[in-house]
């Protein structure tokens, strides 16, 4: 499998803190990988870096091939990382298919002068936005819901409308801030299912998640981050039985 | 009722078509009540440009702009120094009115572009020193060089001409008396459409879906791909071009501008109107643009003669009791109806959740 995402010593300080030090790892096209670790390990400000939020202090990115030189947070989704957060940031007042639909913004072109003429161009383009926000819309199970407004859509019914904005960009790679925080059973195991699918539609997906049951269950890879540093990466069982990583979590959630 | 319209597209027609033979027929009948009525209707027609113009930046986009009517200044200005003795240059209005609309845009980036990060307040205040300075700018560019001829102002403007079809002159057309402000009307409308046209298809496509995306959130907008940046200078620029068309026939059809006429007050009374009739709808933002240029005329003119009949002489001046109206319909909109007169989907529920 080749690499999507290289992570090359990547440091980031804020005053005297080194949220993060040195972190190096390698995402494989395909798979999904699992950032995990204890509250303040430096996970968050990973994210942070990686869509242009913040800005490394030391090392680099290489994404699909090429240097990943982000100088706005807008450029991430055009190199094809898209993100959802986690405290979920929908356009509240919009509805599920308007939010989708920006969504398509990065890969259409219609400009200003388009929409005014509304040439055969825009019209066709905007015609095929409709479309594809619609096939997302069913592709995550919102299909019946497109028209209602996004912030009165259910707490899990968000969190899948805001992956299917994310997939709107045609992302290479899926960057979920822990897309199950504060779901129930039921709702889990179908985001479960989503992120299984959208794997096997060839989209890789990075997951930072607190719930062990999901990561475990569906990370290919898995990294540990704790203090900044990384202390274990590898499959979910290599990653269950390493010293450091017991410690980190007192063996609590792990054991 | 919207459903019926959708059933039966003749109902719909026939409905637009009646619209039309009233827009067609109105300068007349105002006509009859004298012309000021339709200089009246005129100038409520700019209005109604400007508010759609501002309604771009404020409504779509999300962005308090106090300063929108040194754009409307900066097209007058535009059309004033081009088509005037101040420097003997006489250019048809149709060069004249894109240059003032680029020239608008222009001003429209300049202010935008140094306050990108600003929101809120800050942006608020921002816009409101610009608007200042642009006013002392044509307060002020008499010397050294006489350019903008001063607090005096410029008069003698041309007006619109089209080879020997001039606006401003009395014609009789098939009986009809068309008058001066009655010709203006026809294009003012004309211009209207357009803008109206112009207004829909930009808030249903992918830059007034982006602009919509900002105004929700900024920081998801920008996860999307969204240039924040570049999709902000182009509402400024579209909203600024609205105001310096605006400000060229306003030019035109006055025949004298002086600084006068683009103080703070006035982009206050703009910003209100957008508020009133209810930001981000078009409708609602030509209908508080009608009332709030119509109702004070109307105060004007019914509430002196009022006044002397009930008590034989004036006793609270028109204009106060125009501001005390004024003031009040703000307040009971502010408490009664928040996003507005007629507002629009995404803004009622933005303004009435929280």
């Amino acid at each position: 499998m080749s690499a999507l995402l290289e992570v090359l010593a990547v440091g980031k300080r804020f005053g005297g803190i080194e949220a993060l030090s040195g972190v190096s790892f390698t995402i494989a096209r395909g798979e999904i990988y699992g950032l995990i670790g204890p509250n303040g390990a430096g996970k968050t400000t990973f994210f942070n870096l990686l869509t242009g939020v913040y800005r490394a202090d030391s090392g680099s990115f290489r994404f699909d091939g090429k240097p990943l030189n982000v100088k706005a947070p807008h450029q991430v989704a055009a190199a094809g990382i898209a993100r959802t957060f986690q405290n979920i940031r929908l356009f509240a007042n919009m509805s599920a298919l308007e939010n989708v639909m920006v969504g398509r913004h990065v890969r259409t072109r219609a400009g200003i002068f388009g929409a005014i003429l509304r040439s055969a161009a825009t019209r066709a383009e905007e015609a095929a936005i409709h479309a594809r926000a619609w096939a997302l819309l069913d592709y995550v199970g919102l299909a019946a819901r497109g028209n209602e407004v996004a912030h009165n859509l259910s707490y899990g019914d968000q969190r899948r409308l805001e992956i299917a904005r994310a997939l709107a960009t045609e992302p290479k790679l899926l960057a979920l801030d822990e897309p199950v925080a504060g779901m129930n059973a039921t709702e889990t195991a179908t985001l479960r299912t989503l992120l299984e699918r959208i794997q096997g539609d060839g989209t890789t997906i990075l997951l930072i998640e607190h719930d062990m049951k999901l990561v475990m269950g569906l990370c290919d890879r898995i990294l540990v981050l704790d203090y900044g540093r990384k202390i274990a990466e590898g499959t979910p069982a290599l990653v269950r039985s390493d010293a450091a990583v017991i410690e980190a979590y007192l063996g609590g959630e792990l054991a | 009722m919207a459903d019926k319209l959708k059933t039966y597209p003749a109902l719909r027609w026939a409905g637009l078509a009646l619209i039309a033979c009233a827009l067609i027929a109105l300068p007349f009948v105002l006509a009859t009540a004298g012309t000021t009525w339709v200089r009246v209707t005129n100038l409520a027609i700019l209005f109604a440009l400007l508010a759609l113009g501002l309604n771009i930046v404020v409504g779509f986009a999300g962005l308090l702009d106090l300063g929108y009517i040194a754009f409307y200044g900066v097209g007058a200005y535009a059309y004033a120094l081009l088509a005037s003795p101040q420097f003997n240059l006489h250019l048809p209005f149709w060069i004249i009115l894109p240059i003032g609309a680029l020239a608008a845009c222009v001003f429209g980036v300049l202010l935008g572009a140094p306050t990108l990060k600003l929101r809120g307040d800050y942006l608020a205040i921002v816009t409101l020193g610009f608007g200042e300075i642009v006013r002392i700018f044509f307060n002020n560019l008499s010397q050294p060089v006489n350019i903008t001829n001063g607090p005096q102002g410029i008069s003698r403007i041309d007006p619109m001409r089209i080879g020997d079809f001039s606006f401003s002159q009395s014609e009789v057309i098939l009986g009809l008396n068309f008058s001066g402000p009655i010709k203006y009307y026809y294009l003012l409308l004309l211009v209207l459409l357009v803008a109206i046209v112009v207004n829909l298809r930009l808030e249903n496509s992918r830059i007034g879906r982006a602009w919509q995306a900002i105004r929700e959130d900024e920081v998801a907008a920008q996860a999307m791909g969204i240039n924040t940046t570049h999709v902000k200078l182009l509402a400024f620029g579209m909203g600024a071009s609205f105001g310096g068309i605006a400000g060229g026939m306003f030019a035109a059809i006055q025949g004298f501008i002086s600084p006068e006429s683009f103080v703070l007050v006035e982009s206050v009374m703009v910003l209100s109107m957008v508020v009133l009739g209810g930001m981000g709808n078009i409708w609602g933002v030509i209908v508080g643009a009608l009332l709030l240029s119509f109702v004070p005329e109307l105060l004007r003119h019914t509430v002196d003669p009022m006044q002397r009949y009930l008590f034989g002489h004036l006793i609270i001046e028109p204009e106060v009791i125009r501001m005390l109206l004024f003031g009040l319909a703000l307040m009971l909109m502010m408490l009664f109806r928040p996003a507005g007169l007629w507002p629009s989907k995404v803004r009622k529920r933005e303004l009435t959740d929280e």
